[in-house]
């Protein structure tokens, strides 16, 4: 077993965690609620890209890693929408979407 | 004859419908003077009605002295023995039922309107009211205790009605007076109460008085005080219950509140002095004579506890008689004429003459009553002209109704110039109020003993009758009470005689006595029903061999006697019949009476001129200030007292009391601050320094909170990345 056309696990791996990195740090650090959303988006997908390539390369028999990131895509799918309305419904309140001006629940 | 039962039942309700009408003037009807009136009387004309139906039965009921009617509830357990209360009657207690509500009643009637426009009138009948109930709960009471009770409430009534005009500082030091002087006996009259119940075990009369064993074992018994000296206990009790009446009774030497009861309206004088509160010291003394009769029984007879009441007796008489003379004020005269009344009861008794001083008793409520109502009208009716004469001065209330307001009187609230009361005032009064000038002569006569027809003369008689027969005898007490009463007798004709002709007769000496008025009926009705049973009331006692009169009223003329002895063990022997004291009553009164007579009547007082009696000098001016009594009993005892009271609250109180306080106050104060300091420093401390940690805290732990989700975010990588750290170099590694 080596790898898939040639590329073996620990790319796939690279490319997942560099995927989580990205947006990680568009999660911390961008001004853009939806932005913000977007780097959420990212890191998802970074760990299905991991769960995907751990089932194609140590359990591709069993279809349970394709049935979690199924999982995992509807969730984030869900998730986006939830997460799109509550930001339209900020802008409509507070006229901005920076997330460091959303600190009404601060005492 | 009226049953048993309905007697017993009749004896509760005698004293309650007076008492109820206080209450109900008191709480209910004090705004209606109308409701007053019809309340009041209503009350003590139900008791007069049910006293009388009492009295006809007890008439009626044989062995009544040794078997009072009556019924009686127990009331207190105390551990061995019981007290009970009840109500009943006996010969004596009769007698006082027959008196006293008709008195109270006609006084009733006569306050009703004597004190119309009094502005506090309800009050006035509604004192009144408790006044004549407790003295009707007071005579048919069946033991000592209740009486005392009554007695008591009596005190009130007389303080409440004495200071009635409470503005006036000589009216309420009256009642404070006699509220004090009554006290000390009052205070003796407990002793002896407390000191019966200690060796007998009760306070019931019939247990006591009729029953010969327990007598007997009192009169051989040493009293716990002097019984060295031959004292017995029935002495001793005797003379501790004789305190309550010299107080009661206002004998030597506790006689000076009497005259200063004055001070109260009209009608409350002629209750006190005749009815009531007077009546029941003598009612008292009369009640244990049996007790006194004892004691000189037995291995420790002695006579001491008699001879001691008979002499105050005298004195007393002697007394009144004398300052009475020297007196201005037609109440005041009275009042000591009252005393020295009361002085020959008490002579009486002390004599053993115990149906003659109730006799006396009787007749005096009924003409004393009689007289005080009749300087009532006189001074009401002068008061009267004075306003009439004055209308403007009382122009500040003026009646709307367009009379003339004649209230208020013996009211001195600003002392008007004029005194209505003051004899030196009327004069010719004869003319314009003929009903009470008719009637009081009438009480006049009957107070100086005018023979055979005033009850006065056959009472005293009977008593001077009674103290001639020890005399002749050979006893010492009797002659020298038979000596003393005759002068006082002679007295009191003459002052009676002085009174009337200075009040009655001649020339008004002054313009309200010239237009002076009669009273309505209701103050005039009163004096005719008076001085009827002043005149009419002595045919019921006297002596069966007294010529004329005794084979005149046959088997019936000695009624009193033979009713009045069924009380006593041993039974009055009837004293054979003897000219010597009647020619004396009849001398004395003539003499006295004449004596006056030549001196006021017959060239009556012109306005300016002194009175003759002025010209004794000395003499005159110590009558005139009561024999200084007053004065004596200030120096004496109020003085020192106020003295010791002064200096006790310097030394004891504000010294020692008040260092001694400040003391436990520095103490107290110490203690104090150091709590105070444990509670700021340790309590408080501890509390506040657990407090500020957490709040320290929370301040910390609240700059995590930013609301910065990205924070939250960061904080919760930072975790993660902590936790897997940890997993991994701990558990792994």
């Amino acid at each position: 077993m080596n790898g898939i056309n040639g590329i073996p696990l620990w790319a796939f791996l690279i490319i997942a965690a560099a995927l989580f990195c990205i947006g990680l740090y568009g999660a911390l650090a961008r001004k853009n609620a939806i932005a913000v959303l977007m780097g959420v988006e990212l890191m998802l997908n970074g760990v299905n890209l991991n769960l995907i390539a751990f089932w194609r390369f140590i359990a591709p028999d069993s279809s349970a890693g394709l049935v979690f990131a199924a999982f995992v895509f509807i969730v984030a799918a869900a998730e986006a929408a939830v997460g799109l309305a509550l930001i339209i419904s900020v802008y409509r309140n507070l006229n901005s979407v920076d997330p460091e001006k959303l600190d009404q629940m601060k005492l | 004859m009226i049953p048993t039962q309905v007697i017993q039942t009749l004896l509760w309700l005698i004293p309650l419908p007076p008492i109820l009408a206080f209450g109900i003037i008191a709480l209910g009807v004090n705004r209606s003077r109308m409701l007053t009136t019809l309340t009041s009387m209503t009350g003590i004309l139900i008791s007069l009605a049910a006293s009388w139906v009492v009295v006809l039965g007890a008439i009626g009921a044989p062995e009544l002295g040794r078997k009072p009617i009556g019924s009686s509830i127990e009331w207190l357990a105390t551990g061995a023995t019981t007290l009970r209360i009840g109500a009943a009657v006996d010969a004596l207690g009769a007698t006082f039922l027959f008196m006293v509500p008709l008195a109270c009643a006609v006084i009733f009637l006569y306050s009703t309107s004597y004190m119309a426009s009094d502005p506090r009138y309800t009050r006035f009948m509604g004192y009144l009211s408790l006044f004549a109930g407790s003295m009707l709960g007071l005579v048919v009471a069946d033991n000592l205790l209740s009486l005392f009770v009554f007695w008591e409430l009596m005190g009130f009534c007389s303080y409440s009605l004495i200071g009635f005009f409470y503005a006036k500082p000589s009216a309420y030091k009256a009642s404070v007076k006699a509220f004090m002087t009554t006290r000390i006996g009052d205070m003796l009259l407990l002793l002896g109460i407390v000191y019966l119940y200690a060796e007998t075990g009760t306070l019931n009369f019939a247990d006591i008085l009729v029953n010969k064993g327990m007598l007997e074992f009192l009169a051989d018994r040493p009293a716990i005080l002097l019984g060295g000296m031959g004292i017995s206990a029935a002495s001793m009790i005797a003379l501790l219950i004789f305190g309550g009446t010299v107080g009661k009774s206002a004998q030597f030497p506790l006689h000076v509140w009497l005259p200063d009861a004055m001070e109260g309206p009209t009608p409350v004088s002629a209750m006190i002095h005749a009815a009531t509160m007077v009546s029941a010291g003598i009612f008292l003394l009369l009640r244990f004579f049996p007790l006194f009769e004892e004691a000189t029984h037995g291995p420790m007879g002695s006579r001491t506890a008699l001879e001691i009441v008979g002499m105050i007796g005298a004195i007393t008489a002697l007394m009144g008689a004398l300052i009475a003379v020297a007196q201005y004020d037609i109440k005041r005269v009275l009042a000591y004429s009252t005393i020295s009344q009361l002085g020959f009861m008490v002579a009486a008794v002390g004599m053993g003459a115990y149906v003659a001083a109730a006799f006396h008793l009787l007749t005096h409520a009924f003409f004393k009553a009689l007289l005080f109502l009749g300087s009532g009208s006189v001074i009401h009716g002068v008061e009267h002209g004075h306003h009439h004469l004055h209308g403007d001065d009382h122009g500040g209330h003026a009646d709307p109704a367009g009379q003339d307001d004649h209230g208020g009187h013996d009211d001195h609230s600003k002392p008007p110039a004029f005194d209505p009361q003051d004899m030196r005032n009327m004069g010719g009064l004869a003319q314009r109020m003929p009903l009470t000038t008719l009637t009081f002569v009438l009480g006049g006569m009957a107070l100086s003993g005018f023979p055979f027809i005033t009850a006065g003369f056959w009472s005293k008689d009977e008593i001077l009758a009674d103290a001639f027969a020890g005399m002749a005898s050979g006893k010492w007490l009797h002659s020298v009470i038979f000596i003393v009463l005759c002068v006082a007798a002679t007295l009191t004709a003459f002052y009676t005689m002085r009174q009337i002709a200075l009040t009655f007769l001649g020339e008004a000496r002054s313009e309200a006595a010239a237009h002076a008025v009669e009273n309505p009926w209701q103050m005039t009705l009163p004096l005719v029903i008076l001085a009827f049973f002043a005149a009419f009331l002595g045919f019921i006692n006297i002596p069966r061999d007294f010529p004329v009169f005794g084979p005149l009223l046959g088997a019936n003329a000695a009624w009193l006697k033979d009713f009045l002895g069924q009380m006593l063990l041993e039974k009055e022997a009837a004293l054979p019949f003897n000219i010597i004291p009647v020619l004396a009553s009849v001398g004395i009164a003539f003499t006295g009476l004449g004596l006056g007579a030549l001196v006021y009547a017959a060239k009556p007082l012109k306005a300016g001129q002194t009175d003759p009696v002025e010209k004794l000098g000395p003499v005159y001016a110590f009558l005139r200030n009561r024999m200084y009594f007053d004065e004596l009993y200030r120096a004496v005892f109020i003085n020192p007292l106020q003295w010791i009271a002064d200096h006790y609250t310097a030394i004891v109180d504000r010294g020692i009391i008040d260092s001694l306080l400040e003391i436990g106050y520095t103490i107290g104060g110490g203690v104090a601050e150091g709590f105070r300091l444990f509670d700021k420093y340790v309590v408080t401390g501890a509390s506040d320094l657990t407090g500020s940690i957490f709040k320290r805290a929370g301040e910390w732990v609240r700059e995590l909170q930013t609301g910065q989700v990205q924070n939250y975010l960061l904080t919760g990588i930072a975790l993660a990345a902590v936790l897997v750290a940890f997993y991994l170099f701990i558990f792994q590694g």
